[in-house]
C-alpha cells in the first residue's frame, strides 16, 4: 500500500513538472515579440537598447535556461505581476481562491450527501416513485444550463419569494470575519460570530445549488447504474443465499463496489466545481477564481492567466491523487 | 449393484419418515416479453436426511431454475407459479421475507457454479465467512472468525489463519470453491445445494472438490442436491439421480442403476454421447448422438417432449407421458420402457456406427516430412514491473517445447489451466510472436517470419475457438464471416462464386445454406461453433488448430461437433491440433497426445499407449482424476488424489517442474531437469524414474 501511493505521489510529481513545462512553452512561444509589445517603437529600433533590455529580461537565454529561471522563481512562490491589479498574481489567488473553495466544497458535499443516498434509493427501489424522482431530479439537474438556473432561482427565492438573500457573500453592510482561512464559515465559526456564521450560510445556499445541480444529477446517475450493475454480480446472490437482511447486503456488498466509479466521478466534479464556476460565480457576485479568471482572460492579463492555469493543473494534479488513493482503498485488486 | 458401497456415506439408508425436502409439482415460470417460459414444469422430488441426490441435464432444462426455486431465490421475470416445497415439513413458500431469510444458509446452502465471481471481491474472506454465521446469531464475531479459521482448513486451505485475511483476488479458482464450501457448512445446514460447483474447474482440482464435498456429506451429515451436466460427475457422488430435460424430470433413480440401464431415452442418449475414458474401442471415432436441440420453451411439443428427438419414438408419443414407476425405485417418464421395452444396452462397441478410421501414417517411422515441425519454442510474459526499479519478471508459458505433428495426424494437447497449452497453440499459429526457437511449417520457418511472409501460410493453417459466442462478430451475417477470408486471399473471382462457397461450406458442416443471410445471434452455441469450423475451413487448409472446441458445449452437442470434426478430416485430410481439457474426448478422437505441465512437455505418446502405460506420474493423475460416468467403475478405480495446485509460472520449480506434487520425487528431481527421452516406440516422457509410480 505505501508502495503504491509512493508510486503514485512520484507520477503526480512528474506531471507536475510537465504541467509547468507546458505552461511555460506555451506563454514562450506564443507568437509576438515582447519587445515590440513592451518597447515604444524608438527604443526598439535602438539595437544596444534593445539588447540591454533582452539581457535584463533573460530573453537572451536559450529557453531551457529560462525554463529553468522560471521554476525556480516558482519555487519561490513567485508567478509574476498581475498586469490589471498590478499586485503579484499569488496574492491575487491567495484572496480569490476561498471565496470558490468553500462555494465549490458545499455545493461538493451537497450533491453527495443528496446524490449518493439518491442513487442507492433508486436503485434498491427500482421503478418505483423514488426511483422515477430521483431520475427527475438528476435529469433536470444534468440539462438546465447554469446560468438559467440561477437566474430563475434568484427570481424566485430572492425577487418573488424574498427568503434568501441577494447575490455576494456577506450582507453588503456586513463586515467579513478575521480572516483565518478566508472561508467565512470557518472564520466566523472560530471568531464565535453567529450572526456572520448565518449570514455566509444563507449566501452560500442559492450558488450552491446551483453549483451542485449537474454535479448532483451526474453523481446520482451513476450511483444509480452502478448499484443496479453491482446488484446483478453472483456475490449478491450468494449473499442472499447466506441469509443477510437486505439493508447488509446493500450497504455492506453492493454499496462498496458500485462506490468506485463513483469515487472516480465524484473527484473529478470536485475538480470541475473548483475551476469551472465561472457563470455562478459571475451572476452571484461571487468574489472567487471564476471571476477572476474571467476578468483575466478579458484583459489578456498573461501572467495571471498562466498562474491560474498552474493552479488548476495542481487542483486537478491533487484530486486525481486522492482518487487513486481511494481508489486503492477501496478495490483490495488496485495494489497487488 | 444393490448393495450400499461400504466406502460411500454411511447414511445410504434414509430413516424412513426424516425427509429433509419435498418438492412437488414445481412450476417456475419466466415472464418474458416473447411469452411465458415454463422452466420447471411440474418438478418433484425429495431428499432424505443425509443423503446424495443429482440432478443432471442439459443446459436450459430447468436444473438451475430449480435449485434457485428451493431457496427462492429467483429475479423478476421469473416466478413461482406452483406447487409446494417442504423444508422440514415447513412450507418453504409460505414462509415470510424475515423466515425465509432464517433458512437461508442456515437451514438451506448454496455453492454456485463460478467461484470468480460468487465471492465479494472487494471485502476480506473473513468478513464474508464470518457473517454468515453472525447473520443467523449462532456465533459472536470472535467465535464465528475462529470456526471460519477451522473450517478453511478443515476444507484443505494451507495456513488458514493467513488466508482468512486475504482478499478473493489472492485465491485460485479451486481454492475459492473451496472458501465457498466453507461459507456453505458454517451453519450446519440439513441440505446444501451445489450448483455445477466444479464445471468451472480443472479435472484434478474438480476430483479434489468432489472428494471433499463427498467427505463433507459423511462428516457433517447433511443432505446435498449436487447439479450438473456431466453424469461422471453425478455418478462420483450422488446414490440418487434425477435427469431433467425441457423443464421436467424424465428419469429417476439409484444412480448405480440408472447409469447401467437408463430407462428413458434421454437418459440413454447422454450416456452414449460421452466417450469413456476407461473403455475405448478401437475403430470406432463416432460417438453416438442424439439429433436435434432441445424444444423451443416457448412453443412446448404437446406430446413427450423428447419425442422429436428420440431414436425409440413410438406412434403414443404423441401423448404426454407421465412419470411413473417403471422398476421398484425407479421412475421414467417415457411410454416406451413403461410398456416394458428395454432400451438397447450402452455398450459403446455395439453403436459403432461410422466406416473404420483410414490407417493413419505412423509418426515414428514415416519418411514423409511433418507439417509442423517445433523445437525449443519458448514464449514468456512479461509482467509489470513492482515499482520503478522492480525486477522485471516473467510468466514461463511455454519453456523449450519440441514438437513434430505428421499430415492426417490428430494430435492432442492437454494439461490443467494455465500449462501453456493455448499459449503453444497460439505460438504456432503466429498470433503470438515466440520468445525463441523454431517453428517450422510445411517446410517454411514462421517463428521469426514477418507478417507478410506468414500470409499465405495463413491459408493452409486455421484456428477454431472455444468460445463460440465471442469468436464471431456480431455485426456480420454468416455469409459475410465465411466470405471474408476468401476474398481477402483472393479465393474466388466473382461474387457468385464467392455465394456458391459460403453454400458448399456451410453444407459442409450439416447447417441449411439458406441460414447464410442470418446474424450470429440467431444461432445455437453448437450451430455457431459450426461456423466457426466453416470458417476455419474457408480457406481449404491443412492445418486445424482447435483451441478447446467443444468445451463450452453441452455433451450432445459435444458429440455432434466432434463427429463433424472427424467427418471433415477424412473428407478433407485434414490435420489436427487439438486442445482440451476433457481427456476423454482427446484419447477418443486423437492419434497422439501431448502433456503438458506448467511450459513444458511431460509426456507424448500414441493415445491407446498414454492411457493404458502412462510413463509420467502427472499423466497418471490427470486420467485418475477424470470422473467416469458408471458408478461401478468409479468404485472399482483407485482413484489418486494429486493434492495442491500447479506452482506460479513466474518461478517456476528447478529441475523437473512437476517435482514439488511428485510422489516418488528424489533429489535428483530438484538438480537435473529431466530431458525428454524415447522410453518406446513413439512414447516420450520427460521423467527420471518413468512408470515406476
Amino acid at each position: 500500500m505505501l508502495r503504491y501511493v509512493l508510486s503514485r505521489l512520484g507520477l503526480a510529481i512528474v506531471m507536475a513538472l510537465l504541467s509547468t513545462l507546458v505552461i511555460f512553452l506555451i506563454a514562450n512561444t506564443v507568437p509576438g515579440d515582447p519587445v515590440l509589445s513592451q518597447l515604444g517603437d524608438l527604443a526598439a529600433s535602438n539595437k544596444e537598447f534593445v539588447a540591454e533590455w533582452r539581457a535584463k529580461w533573460g530573453l537572451d537565454l536559450p529557453l531551457w535556461q529560462r525554463y529553468l529561471i522560471f521554476l525556480q522563481q516558482l519555487a519561490h512562490g513567485d508567478l509574476g505581476i498581475s498586469i490589471s491589479s498590478q499586485r503579484p498574481v499569488l496574492q491575487d489567488i491567495r484572496d480569490f481562491a476561498p471565496a470558490t473553495l468553500e462555494l465549490a466544497s458545499i455545493a461538493f458535499l451537497l450533491s453527495i450527501v443528496v446524490g449518493i443516498p439518491l442513487g442507492i434509493l433508486a436503485a434498491v427501489r427500482r421503478d418505483s416513485w423514488i426511483d422515477h424522482t430521483a431520475r427527475l431530479i438528476s435529469l433536470i439537474g444534468v440539462s438546465s444550463p447554469t446560468f438559467w438556473l440561477a437566474f430563475i432561482m434568484l427570481a424566485v427565492f430572492y425577487g418573488g419569494l424574498q427568503i434568501a438573500p441577494g447575490p455576494g457573500r456577506l450582507d453588503t453592510i456586513a463586515l467579513p470575519p478575521h480572516a483565518v482561512t478566508g472561508l467565512y464559515l470557518i472564520d466566523s465559526a472560530l471568531a464565535g460570530d453567529w450572526d456572520a456564521f448565518r449570514d455566509a450560510g444563507a449566501h452560500l445556499i442559492l450558488p450552491s445549488i446551483v453549483l451542485a445541480a449537474a454535479t448532483l444529477g451526474l453523481i446520482t446517475r451513476t450511483t444509480r447504474a452502478s448499484m443496479l450493475e453491482s446488484m446483478q454480480q453472483d456475490y449478491v446472490r450468494v449473499a442472499r443465499a447466506k441469509g443477510l437482511r437486505e439493508v447488509r447486503i446493500v450497504v455492506g456488498h453492493v454499496l462498496p463496489n458500485a462506490l468506485i466509479p463513483v469515487v472516480t466521478l465524484g473527484g473529478l466534479a470536485y475538480a470541475n466545481l473548483l475551476t469551472g464556476a465561472v457563470l455562478t460565480e459571475t451572476i452571484f457576485s461571487w468574489p472567487g477564481l471564476g471571476r477572476y479568471t474571467f476578468r483575466s482572460a478579458v484583459s489578456l492579463d498573461f501572467p495571471a492567466i498562466m498562474g491560474i492555469t498552474l493552479v488548476v493543473a495542481m487542483v486537478y494534479l491533487l484530486i486525481n491523487l486522492a482518487i487513486d488513493i481511494s481508489y486503492a482503498l477501496l478495490d483490495p485488486r488496485v495494489v497487488r | 449393484m444393490d448393495a450400499a458401497p461400504p466406502n460411500r456415506s454411511p447414511r445410504t439408508a434414509p430413516a424412513a419418515g426424516s425427509l429433509v425436502l419435498d418438492v412437488r409439482d414445481l412450476q417456475t415460470q419466466f415472464f418474458t416479453d416473447a411469452g411465458i417460459v415454463r422452466a420447471v414444469d411440474g418438478v418433484s422430488f425429495s431428499v432424505s436426511a443425509g443423503e446424495t441426490l443429482g440432478i443432471v441435464g442439459e443446459s436450459g432444462s430447468g436444473k438451475s431454475v430449480t435449485a434457485l426455486s428451493l431457496m427462492r431465490l429467483l429475479d423478476e421475470p421469473s416466478r413461482i407459479v406452483g406447487g409446494e416445497i417442504r423444508f422440514q415439513g415447513r412450507d418453504v413458500l409460505a414462509m415470510d421475507a424475515e423466515e425465509l431469510r432464517k433458512l437461508r444458509g442456515e437451514g438451506i446452502a448454496m455453492v454456485f457454479q463460478d467461484p470468480m465471481t460468487s465471492l465479494n471481491p472487494v471485502l476480506r474472506i473473513a468478513r464474508q465467512l464470518a457473517e454468515t454465521m453472525q447473520a443467523h446469531g449462532r456465533f459472536t464475531r470472535e467465535q464465528a472468525t475462529s470456526r471460519a479459521i477451522s473450517l478453511l482448513g478443515r476444507m484443505g486451505i494451507t495456513a488458514p489463519e493467513r488466508a482468512i485475511n486475504s482478499y478473493p483476488h489472492q485465491f485460485s479458482g479451486g481454492m475459492r470453491q473451496r472458501v465457498m464450501l466453507a461459507m456453505g457448512f458454517s451453519n450446519e445446514p440439513a441440505l446444501l445445494i451445489a450448483d455445477e460447483p466444479t464445471t468451472a474447474l480443472d479435472v484434478t482440482i474438480q476430483a479434489q472438490i468432489l472428494g471433499l464435498i463427498a467427505e463433507l456429506n459423511r462428516d457433517f451429515g447433511a443432505a446435498i442436491i449436487l447439479i450438473s451436466h456431466a453424469l461422471g460427475v453425478i455418478a462420483n457422488v450422488c446414490q440418487r439421480v434425477i435427469v431433467m430435460y425441457a423443464g421436467e424430470v424424465v428419469e429417476e433413480g439409484p444412480t448405480e442403476q440408472v447409469l447401467a440401464d437408463p430407462r428413458h431415452p434421454y437418459t440413454w442418449a447422454l450416456i452414449n454421447a460421452v466417450p469413456r475414458i476407461d473403455r475405448h474401442v478401437p475403430d470406432t471415432r463416432r460417438l453416438v448422438t442424439i439429433e436435434g436441440t432441445p424444444p423451443d420453451p416457448l412453443a412446448m411439443p404437446s406430446g413427450c417432449r423428447f419425442a422429436p428427438r428420440c431414436p425409440f419414438r413410438i406412434a403414443q408419443c404423441d401423448q404426454h407421458p407421465a412419470l411413473i414407476e417403471v422398476a421398484p425405485g425407479r421412475k421414467a417418464r417415457c411410454w416406451v420402457t413403461q410398456a416394458g421395452e428395454p432400451l438397447p444396452p450402452p455398450a459403446t462397441a455395439r453403436l459403432a456406427a461410422g466406416p473404420p478410421r483410414a490407417a493413419q501414417p505412423s509418426p515414428a517411422q514415416d519418411v514423409t516430412p511433418p507439417l509442423l515441425s517445433v523445437r525449443g519454442l519458448v514464449k514468456h510474459f512479461a509482467l509489470p514491473r513492482e515499482g520503478f526499479f522492480g525486477k522485471g519478471r516473467y510468466v514461463h508459458a511455454v519453456d523449450g517445447v519440441d514438437l513434430d505433428v505428421m499430415p492426417g495426424e490428430t494430435v492432442g494437447l492437454v494439461g490443467e489451466s494455465g500449462c501453456g497449452k493455448s499459449t503453444f497453440a497460439r505460438l504456432v499459429a503466429r498470433i503470438h510472436e515466440p520468445s525463441a526457437g523454431s517453428i517450422r511449417f510445411a517446410g517454411h520457418e514462421i517463428a521469426d517470419a514477418s507478417a507478410s511472409a506468414i500470409r499465405p501460410l495463413r491459408r493452409r493453417m486455421q484456428m477454431v475457438f472455444q468460445d463460440p459466442y465471442a469468436s464471431l462478430n456480431p455485426r456480420m451475417t454468416v455469409a459475410d464471416i465465411l466470405s471474408e477470408p476468401i476474398r481477402f486471399h483472393g479465393l474466388t473471382k466473382t461474387a457468385g462464386e464467392t455465394r456458391e462457397r459460403v453454400e458448399e461450406l456451410l453444407t459442409a458442416v450439416g447447417l441449411n445454406p439458406k441460414m447464410a443471410i442470418r446474424y450470429p445471434h440467431e444461432f445455437s452455441g453448437g450451430q455457431r461453433q459450426r461456423i466457426s469450423i466453416a470458417r476455419a475451413l474457408a480457406l481449404k487448409p491443412d492445418f486445424i488448430i482447435a483451441d478447446e472446441p467443444i468445451s463450452s458445449l453441452d455433451v450432445n452437442i459435444q458429440a455432434q461437433i466432434i463427429n463433424l470434426l472427424i467427418d471433415l478430416q477424412e473428407k478433407f485430410q485434414l490435420t489436427y491440433l487439438f486442445i482440451a481439457h476433457d481427456l476423454a474426448v482427446v484419447r477418443h478422437i486423437c492419434d497422439r497426445i501431448v502433456v503438458f505441465y506448467l511450459g513444458k512437455v511431460m509426456e507424448i505418446a500414441p493415445a491407446a499407449d498414454l492411457f493404458t502405460a502412462s510413463l509420467h506420474p502427472y499423466t497418471r493423475y490427470l486420467i485418475s482424476a477424470v470422473p467416469i460416468p458408471d458408478a461401478d467403475a468409479e468404485r472399482r478405480r483407485t482413484r489418486l488424489p494429486l493434492a495442491g495446485e500447479p506452482p506460479s509460472a513466474v518461478d517456476p520449480p528447478s529441475g523437473c517442474r512437476f517435482r514439488t506434487r511428485c510422489p516418488i520425487a528424489q533429489p535428483i528431481c530438484a538438480e537435473v531437469t529431466p530431458p525428454l527421452a524415447t522410453h518406446r516406440d513413439g512414447h516420450l516422457a520427460a521423467c527420471h524414474f518413468p512408470g515406476q509410480f
